[in-house]
């Protein structure tokens, strides 16, 4: 990732001077505490390094780390980090960001950043509830849940995140949770390290709003070690089955948009004026209709 | 009967009167009391006929609404800020389409920087989308303009936003009286709509229009609007009658009648602004103001006779055009244009800040001087825009300039950059 300088970072070195107004509690200081440990474990330049969020309590996180950040629109993390990426693809780039904003305002943009395996790693604190507007239900909440919203109970099937991830092609799936920051930072590490786009889910209780912690804690365990993260089969049958496994789910090595750009970049520089134009003019007897030969 | 109760509350209840067959809404502050009210309103079955949907965006809320109205439903939303703005497409939409949709914006500044207090820049941005926009002075007059927003908006084919100061009005708690069901069943007859989706009668909306018939279509949006100027005071004048109350309307004027300079300004704000201009009448000071009700369509007439009478006309708004200065204020110039009036224009309580008696107070005694500048930021803090100025100057990479300001004020922990 980047070159190691003479001492190794701490994961302190990547607190900012702003301290998280999280209530006491809230799971995101699980995910931040896993994310400056795997910074540090990376040895993360921060001056290449970029954290893009939407708008949510978890958003606020870039804030808190002293790399650079990027607090954005409401729902628009992916499509940010895209272009930061494409623009400078040396950058480390993670977004993060809320169940509501990845999946209820934004979820338009997770399909394509994932199909098109751009090689950034998106971080979800999936707290199953808005929390910043205080506790109405999301994509992910339960259904019969009782919310602001829906004092009758939530009458929706809550969406599966990490089928919806296999399914759209993200290239690396895995769930960690805020009170297991040992696993989660390991699965940090492998989301930034692996190629290509990489999805965590990272159970997060709003110990406000909708507190599952206790419940979590009794209901995860691990992801077999049986499990062959290589098969989407398989990657998709668990994910299907629900809910509670902690690990990865899912990994294959495909190559990225950017290694894609790079071949087009590297090709372009050997063809020549002749070539192109009769590259164009084949497809334009393909627009009009005609047999290209 | 009046209750002490929240702006937004007064509001839900209020619209629950109307019977929304339709309610659809994404959370956003601080419009998020209001449709909660509602979804409360229909759990405990006090709204009864009514389908709540929890959509997924500002942008599914108003489409969501647009085909209940296309389907024949009463329909109604509610948003703010930037929920308002990632409307925008389906704004144009329903308005091109006649749809009567009603909508509360509970207005609030938009970012970036982000801020969710008050200011009117979320409703200014959708000035020429097609709606017609009504700004209550008081969380009273917010709920009585949701009864007469409905009968407007159906009775026009034209959706109808009410308009009321986020927070201020929102989330204060005080006296207010919710119609009854009764007087609102009364006042508002069921909707009919104009046009609509019937399986015996097949249409199909939303034709591609091309230069041949554009003009004409969109003047028709025009006209639509101009009819409601007639209607607007009319159905204000019903509602008084019906309620007793002084609500709506085009515009309301205090102490105007002899009055050298009136300040002209919409929401909140006027209540502040009354209260300075008493004092300063008590000092002898010939002060009026006149509080604009209806935005779109705009009273070019009505506001002509308001404040023609002044030598000096100060328009008193709570956003800006970047790049120009007033909003409100190009309209007011257009409505008074050959007049010898001085005309000034202040911008005043962007994102929250608060629009003080103080402030107004001084606002008031330089333009009696002559000392008023033709564009004032009121309060602006000169100090921090120089430093700022000062940094840009320096280097080239000066930093977000949003974060610098809020090092310079000392809201973030200062770190040299
Ligand atoms: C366009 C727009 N609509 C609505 C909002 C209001 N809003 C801010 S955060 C949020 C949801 C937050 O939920 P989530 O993303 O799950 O984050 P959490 O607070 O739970 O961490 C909403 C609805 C907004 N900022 N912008
Ligand atoms: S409201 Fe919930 S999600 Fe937001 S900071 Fe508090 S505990 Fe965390
Ligand atoms: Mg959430």
């Amino acid at each position: 990732m980047s070159t190691a300088p003479a001492a190794k970072r701490k994961p302190t070195d990547y607190k900012s001077d702003l301290k998280p107004i999280w209530c006491p509690g809230c799971g995101d200081f699980g995910v931040l505490a896993s994310l400056y440990r795997a910074f540090a474990e990376l040895d993360l330049d921060p001056a290449k390094t970029v954290v893009v969020s939407g708008i949510g309590c978890s958003s606020r996180l870039p804030g808190f780390v002293s790399t650079y950040g990027f607090h954005s629109l409401h729902g628009r993390p992916l499509p940010v980090a895209m272009g930061v990426k494409l623009a400078n693809p040396d950058l480390n780039v993670i977004a993060v960001g809320g169940d509501g904003d990845g999946f209820a305002i934004g979820a338009g943009h997770f399909p394509h950043a994932a199909r098109r395996n751009i090689d950034i790693t998106y971080l979800v604190m999936d707290n199953e509830i808005y929390g910043l507007t205080k506790g109405q239900v999301s994509p992910t909440s339960l259904t019969d849940q009782k919310a602001p919203s829906t004092p009758w109970g939530n009458l929706e099937t809550p969406l599966n995140t990490l089928a919806f991830a296999v399914a759209s092609g993200a290239s690396f799936v895995a769930r960690g949770a805020s009170f297991n920051t040992k696993l989660l930072t390991e699965l940090i590490v492998q989301a930034m390290e692996h190629k290509g786009f990489s999805y965590i889910d990272a159970m997060s209780p709003c110990v406000v709003f909708n507190n599952h912690q206790e419940e979590w804690k009794e209901l995860v365990t691990d992801v077999s070690p049986d499990h062959d993260a290589a098969d989407k089969v398989a990657a998709f049958d668990l994910a299907l089955k629900g809910g509670f496994k902690l690990g990865i789910l899912y990994r294959e090595q495909r190559a990225t948009l950017n290694d894609k750009y790079k071949a087009l970049v590297e090709a372009a520089k050997d063809s020549n004026v002749e070539q192109m134009l009769e590259a164009f003019n084949a497809r334009k007897g393909a627009a009009i209709g005609k047999p290209t030969v | 009967m009046r209750r002490q109760i929240e702006g937004a509350r007064g509001v839900a209840e209020s619209v629950a009167a109307c019977r929304p067959q339709v309610v659809c809404a994404y959370p956003i502050t601080p419009q998020t009391h209001i449709v909660e009210g509602l979804g409360v309103l229909v759990g405990t079955g006090a709204l009864a006929g009514c389908e709540f949907v929890n959509v997924e965006s500002e942008f599914a809320a108003m489409s969501v609404a647009i085909g209940a109205s296309a389907a024949g439903a009463r329909a109604y939303t509610a948003t703010a800020s930037q929920g308002l703005l990632f409307m925008s497409e389906a704004l144009y939409n329903a308005s091109g389409l006649g749809l009567p949709v009603v909508m509360t914006v509970a207005n609030r500044a938009i970012g970036a920087p982000i801020n969710i207090w008050n200011d009117h820049s979320d409703a200014m941005s959708q000035r020429d989308s097609g709606w017609i926009q009504l700004y209550a002075e008081t969380s009273q007059e917010a709920i009585d303009l949701h009864v007469q927003a409905f009968r407007l908006a159906e009775e026009m084919s034209v959706p109808v936003m009410v308009c009321m100061d986020g927070f201020v009005l929102t989330h204060a708690f005080e006296p207010l009286e919710v119609p009854s069901q009764e007087d609102v069943d009364a006042f508002l007859p069921p909707f009919t709509p104009r046009q609509v989706l019937d399986p015996a009668e097949p249409v199909s909306i939303g034709a591609m229009v091309g230069p041949e018939a554009f003009t004409e279509v969109r003047y028709l949006a025009f006209h639509r609007q101009r009819e409601a100027l007639g209607r607007i005071p009319e159905i204000a004048a019903d509602f008084a009658a019906a309620f007793g109350r002084d609500s709506g309307g085009l515009l309301h004027t205090y102490r105007c009648e002899d009055a050298q300079t009136i300040v002209l300004a919409m929401g909140s704000v006027l209540g502040t602004l009354k209260d300075t201009v008493d004092a300063l009448r008590d000092e002898g000071i010939p002060i009026g103001v006149v509080g604009l009700t209806s935005f779109r369509p705009f009273p070019m007439a009505a506001v002509r006779a308001a404040v023609g009478g002044a030598r000096t006309l100060i328009v008193l708004e709570r956003a800006f055009s970047v790049g120009v200065g007033g909003i409100v204020s190009a309209d007011v110039h257009m409505a008074v244009a050959g007049l010898d009036q001085r005309h000034h224009t202040v911008i005043a309580g962007l994102g929250g800040r608060p629009v003080t008696r103080v402030s107004l107070r001084r606002m008031l005694l330089d333009a009696e001087a002559g000392r008023l500048e033709p564009l004032t930021f009121l309060d602006l803090d000169r100090d921090l825009i120089d430093r700022e100025l000062a940094r840009v100057r320096a280097r080239p990479r000066s930093g977000p300039a949003a974060e610098n300001i809020l090092r310079d004020v000392g809201v973030v922990g200062a770190r040299p950059h």
